[in-house]
Formats: C-alpha cells, structure tokens, sequence
C-alpha cells in the first residue's frame, strides 16, 4: 500500500507527518519525493547503498569561434533564451528549456547540448526500515521524472524485502512533481492548516487530486491556531465529500523532535499529539483495507 | 531613497512566510503612497489575493503552440518524432501509428520544423492566466496563476514578471525551492530576501538556495520567521557565511492568527508597519553596499 502524504501549501508539516508515520509501523520503505527540499535525511540519516546519476535536461552552448551572429537560432528559440547583445549572441542559461530546435538548425553547427546530471537518487535503510530519495540539483528541471525515479525505486525495494508500506514525503504545489507523486497511489492524504492561504490552496489541490482521481482525505494541522478557520476547512471538506481524519493541535514539541533528528513518535512516544497521529495512521490503514 | 528595484522575497522551504514578508511589506510602502507593484510569482498556489484586495483592471490567458498532426498529409517518416526532445510524440512507423502526448509537450516548436510535408499545425494550449489588480493610486498587484493540471508553472510566471512595467518598487513573492520556477523568479530581481525558520528543516533549505543564489551572482539578505521555536543553528550559519539578518519576526499565536484571517500586520499594529518600512530601508541600504 502506497500512502502519499502532500499539502499544496508549503509548511504545513507535512515532513513532521511524514516522519510520524513512517515510525509508527516497523518495517516500512519511506520514499522523500520533495526532490527539490528533500528533508527527511536530515532526521533518519539513511545509508546510502545506492546512488544513481539523474539526468534532468540539457541545456545550449554555443561555440563563439564557429558562430557567425547569423541569429537564425534567436528566431527560432520559443523561450527568449537567445538574446541578441549588439550583434553577439548569447544563451541565457536560465531560460533555456533543453529542446535542442537551435542545434538542429544552425546552419554552422556552432550551438551543442550539454546534459544536466548534477541529480542525484539515493537508497539505504534506516532505523525502521528502507529509505529512498532524490535531490534535485538547483535550477534543473523534470523533477517529476525523478519522482517517478524515487517511486519506482521504492516499489521494488519494497517488493524485494517483502515490505507492504510505503510512506511518500510530497513536494508542496500542484504542479509536475506532485502529479507524479500522486499517480497510482493508493491513498493521498492532504495536510493542510488553518488560514484563509490554507483553504485556498486546500481547493486547488482537492481539484488536482479529483482529476487524478485519487481516494484523498485530510488532516488540518496546527489546528487550534485557528479553530473557527478550521472548522471552515471541515466544512468545505464536508460538502466536497472528503474525509477529514484528524485534527492536530500546534505543539512545540514537534519542533524539539526535528531539533533532535527525531520524528515526534520517537521523541514523544507518550504525548497526546503522538496519540492523535497514531490515531489516524490506523485510520488511514483501516480505510485502505476497506478498498482494496 | 532608492525608488526603483526589484526585490524577490524566496526560501527554499515551503511555508516559511514569504507570503507574510511580500504583503505586508508590499502593504508598508503602499500606505505611504510610493510607486510599488507587488507579483505572486506563486503560480501554483497563488495566495497574495486573499490578503489584498483590489479591482481587476486587466487579465490575459499564458499559452503555449502545440502540434496538431494531420494524419493525411503525414508520411510516417519519422523526421517529428527525432526532433521531439520530450517523448512527446507517440510514433510507431511500421504500424503507421503517430500521436501527440500533449500532456508532455513544450511547446518549442522543433517538430513543425522538422516536418517536411506541411502535415504539422500548431493549436493554442491554455498554461495559466495573469492579473493585474489596483490597489491603490500607486500600487498593483500581478497575480500568476497556472492552470490545475499543467505541469510547469514557469511560462505563466515568466508572463507575469514581463507584464511589470513599473518603475518603481517591484516585490516578487517567489514559489517555494531551488528549481526553476524559483531561478525564473530570483534571476529577475535586483536583490533577495530569503525568509527561513529557525529549525534543521529550514537551515538545510536556506543553505541550498544561498548556494544557488552565489552561483546567479544575487545579494541576499535572511528574515528569520518564528523565532524562538527550534534553534541557534541558522544564527551561527549567517554570521559564518557574513549574510545579513534583515529582521527577524518570533514566533507568535496573535501573528499567526491575524495571518490566518487573511489579515495583515501593517494594518493591525503600527509597530510592524514600521518595521517594514525598516526592513525595506535595510533592503536598499544593503542592495546600495553590494551593488557598490
């Protein structure tokens, strides 16, 4: 069973979530998909038996003794990423999207691509269980693919040692990434919190998760920070016809576990909040076991 | 007094309050009636919106040119396919079966190029829409926001910065991360401000994007938001790497409600409006030092 935990809005403790679960139940393949902030290494400090080279693009680069400034490449280019300065041309590295059109029709074969292979996949274990992830280089692109990189990974580590869980650390958004994230999970669960920003990217994510058509609940986290927001939030969830497994009040707690590498299961096994989020991880299990 | 630069507001981490930071310092130079223009580059999760208000005065769809093959004129050769440089031509020529996955197209236009037999026409493919709001006699706001099920967010955002002509203040509220919807936005702006928190989540983020802003050549200044939550670990950093602390905001129930209501803190409290018309002082005064 594959499990994906995101949130549209960043920050709302999504990680902390992620960490929760993925030590609640021993044995399990915990796969970090927010390729672009991956965190989670940071608590569990994984081995690193695998590594594997990720290439996410390429980008032009012109050779200037062939170059005649001829600007055909310019015409051509759809995303302004050849600039004409006072007759030189230039590729501004930033915008170029990889296509390779102005390679192909440069009449003096000037302009070559160049990979982008600074990302990074990794596998190992950690104290409870498997752990896969990906770093995506800054500034490169196709994060998505690496997600799917991360979640294949994660399948087959899980098949080969006989593992049934897998918890997915998101990324935040709605775009490419977390559409790869989401695709063919067996459940989603959006962590949201209690401001009107909340709500708003609440309803963009739901619309996601619905064409996707993913069985998606939700849990309102620091929820006492606002409670009439949350209840809003319930509300809205209601009418829609998702479930909202939980509420989880702000504890400073939380904050101690990451400061001491530790999921806040481990920190705080006792606490009440450890309490709630065991409560609907057996909710979560329960629900999937329905369904499947 | 500088009255004319670009100031992006990022952080590697989602949910840090880069929202927080660009309205309310958006919101401090509004009221006292200076030329400021305010961009959620945010596309996937726009959110300025819920914090300021204003009255649409202009609103233009971002598309991109995807290919439309007509099957009578194809000769299956093939030529479209080998241009494609993202898989998004389905092409299998003994079976004379040839698609278009519009899902992973680009829009660069290299297969039209390729094609020799005038079979490829271009269809306009909707990526997002961008606003443009008055706030006020001085002030707008530009909102990007993408499509739910597009992939990138990066066209809509490039369109939205292009459609700044302001010469004054420019504040760019940037999408969480490194990768390249945050280069696009950052790659603008004359000066960033990076907003973290306080914990090994945030330190970890924070030191990821200042990587990537040394590589662009961007000074950058930190705001620490939730101060007094986790620890020490990002004062140390910042006095190590001589990065300044531009203003720091604790951590704060009566902060995080108002923000949760969709309020503003220059509007609730003249010690904080103050403060950010400070911050935008330290802003200018630092950008002036780097720039010299």
């Amino acid at each position: 069973m594959e499990i994906a935990v995101i949130s549209g809005k960043g920050g709302t403790g999504k990680s902390s979530i992620s960490a929760a679960f993925a030590t609640l139940q021993h044995n399990i393949v915990l796969a970090d998909c927010d390729v672009d902030a991956a965190n989670l290494y940071i608590l569990f400090n994984p081995t690193h038996d695998e590594e594997k080279r990720f290439i996410s693009g390429y980008k032009a680069v012109i050779d200037k003794d062939k170059c005649t400034n001829c600007g055909v490449c310019a015409d051509y280019c759809r995303f302004d990423a050849i600039d004409n300065k006072d007759g030189e041309i230039e590729i501004n590295e930033t915008s170029c999207d990889g296509c390779k059109l102005c390679s192909r029709i440069c009449p003096e074969e000037a302009i070559s691509m160049v990979q982008e292979d600074e990302s990074r996949m990794y596998s190992g274990t950690f104290r409870n269980g498997k752990m896969v992830y990906g770093r995506l280089s800054p500034g490169e692109e196709n994060s998505g693919r690496l997600v799917d990189i991360v979640r294949n990974k994660a399948r087959k580590v899980a098949k080969e040692n006989g593992i049934e869980t897998i918890i997915i650390d998101g990324p935040p958004g709605i775009g490419c990434p977390v559409i790869s994230t989401i695709t063919g999970v067996d459940d989603v669960v959006i962590v949201t919190e209690p401001t009107l920003s909340g709500l708003h990217d609440l309803k963009r994510t739901l619309d996601v998760t619905t064409q996707f058509k993913n069985k998606t609940s939700v849990i309102i986290n620091k929820s006492d920070l606002n409670t009439e927001m949350a209840n809003t939030i319930e509300t809205y969830c209601d009418e829609k016809n998702i479930a909202v497994i939980g509420r989880i009040p702000f504890d400073t707690l939380v904050v101690d576990a990451m400061v001491n590498c530790q999921s806040i299961i481990e920190w705080a096994p006792d606490a009440e909040i450890s309490k709630q989020i065991k409560e609907i991880y057996v909710t979560i299990l329960k629900t999937g076991k329905s369904t499947s | 007094m500088i009255e004319k630069m670009k100031i992006a507001i990022a952080s590697g981490k989602g949910g840090t309050g880069k929202t927080l930071i660009s309205t309310n310092l958006f919101n401090a130079l509004q009221k006292q009636n200076r030329n400021v223009t305010l961009v959620d580059c945010d596309a996937e999760e726009p959110n300025d919106r819920e914090f300021i208000a204003g009255d649409l005065i202009l609103s233009f769809d971002v598309t991109q040119q995807i290919p439309v093959i007509d099957e009578s004129k194809c000769t299956y050769c093939g030529k479209c396919y080998d241009y494609c440089n993202y898989n998004a031509i389905f092409f299998l020529g003994e079976q004379r079966m040839i698609r278009v996955m519009e899902d992973l197209c680009h829009g660069c236009g290299a297969c039209s190029v390729a094609c020799e037999f005038g079979a490829i026409t271009e269809k306009e493919d909707l990526l997002g829409t961008v606003s443009q709001y008055s706030i006020s006699e001085n002030s707008t706001l530009i909102e990007a926001r993408m499509k739910v099920g597009v992939h990138s967010p990066v066209s809509t955002i490039k369109a939205a910065i292009n459609a700044t002509e302001s010469n004054g203040i420019v504040i760019l509220d940037a999408p969480p991360g490194t990768s390249c919807p945050f280069i696009q936005t950052v790659a603008q702006a004359d000066y960033v401000v990076l907003v973290t928190e306080p914990t090994p989540f945030g330190l970890s983020d924070l030191k990821q994007s200042v990587e990537t802003l040394k590589t662009l050549g961007k000074p950058c200044g930190v705001i620490v938001n939730r101060a007094g939550l986790g620890d020490l670990e990002v004062y140390n950093y910042l006095k190590q790497e001589n990065i300044p602390l531009l203003m720091s905001i604790p951590f704060d129930r009566e902060i995080a409600s108002i923000y949760s209501n969709g309020g503003l803190l220059t509007n609730e409290d003249a010690e904080w409006e103050q403060k950010f018309n400070q911050l935008f002082t330290s802003i200018a005064t630092e950008y002036g030092n780097s720039s010299n």
